[in-house]
């Protein structure tokens, strides 16, 4: 598994990575499946070494990694680390979420002492 | 009440949700800064928080605990960062000993609670928050969702009904 470095210059080079609209298309495309380059530079208006650049960019933040197969560059999201990050996002939301519904319920009960 | 909006950024390791209450911006205050209010919602029925210390000021420590079925004290505090009445409120929280002193090796989140009045009696409420890292949500979470699991809507009942009583 694939851990996001806690450390501040990972931050920076993710934050950085992430600041480019698009490289977060590239991030999301990548997460759907694993797309070559020359895939990505007919997508965007743009050379295919531009998009090279900004998957090296992504590459130093540990975002998606690059393996050459054949005449093909193919790009991979690290996925896992995001994945994580995500689901435990969802169950902080969804804790958050009760503590809202609670807060509602708290301040319903008051305004009108009879909302049960 | 209504949740309006949830921002996640997983790279950045951040929550933000949005959520409008239909009472006043200074009933919504009082839920954070009345410490026999905040233990009626901080803590699950499950694991109903009791509110021990309670500075609300800069530089204030909050101290509670959450008693689960078993009996089970989970220790936990808040170091207030910054408060400015009924506007906005930031704070560090962690988790404690069985004693109540600071557990260094948790991981701490920082919160940021902004209230504004939407319109007449409403009130927005922005609670945006800040995880260390991916190792420390992992671990937050792990420690706290056996109490922060969605509960049967029976339960939540059995609490309005407990507290209207």
């Amino acid at each position: 598994m694939v851990a996001i470095n806690p450390d501040e210059k990972r931050a920076d080079l993710i934050f950085h990575a992430l600041a480019d609209s698009t490289r977060r298309d590239i991030v999301r495309r990548s997460i759907e499946g694993e797309l070559s380059v020359s895939a990505l530079a007919r997508a965007y208006p743009i050379s295919v070494t531009a998009v090279q650049k900004h998957v090296a960019v992504l590459e130093r933040a540990g975002l998606v990694t690059r393996e050459r197969r054949g005449r093909e560059q193919l790009v991979q999201s690290r996925s896992e680390a995001i994945a994580d990050a995500q689901r435990l996002l969802d169950e902080f939301e969804a804790l958050w979420r009760d503590r809202i519904d609670r807060i509602g319920d708290l301040v319903a009960i008051s305004e009108t002492g009879d909302e049960a | 009440m209504t949740v309006t909006d949830v921002e996640k950024d997983p790279a950045a390791l951040t929550m933000r949700i949005t959520c409008e209450f239909e009472a006043p911006i200074e009933r919504i205050w009082q839920v954070w800064s009345d410490p026999r209010q905040l233990e009626r919602w901080w803590g699950p029925p499950t694991y109903p928080a009791t509110v021990v210390t309670h500075e609300f000021n800069a530089g204030g420590r909050v101290a509670y605990y959450m008693t689960g079925p078993e009996g089970d004290a989970h220790h936990g505090w808040w170091r207030i960062v910054a408060v400015d009445p009924p506007n906005s409120l930031e704070f560090v929280d962690g988790f404690a000993d069985e004693n109540g002193v600071p557990n260094d090796a948790m991981p701490r989140t920082t919160t940021r609670v902004q209230l504004t009045s939407a319109s007449a009696g409403r009130t927005t409420m922005v609670v945006a928050s800040q995880f260390p890292s991916r190792e420390a949500m992992e671990q937050l979470m792990a420690m706290g969702m056996e109490e922060g699991m969605i509960l049967a809507a029976g339960q939540i009942e059995d609490v309005l009904a407990a507290v209207a009583r």
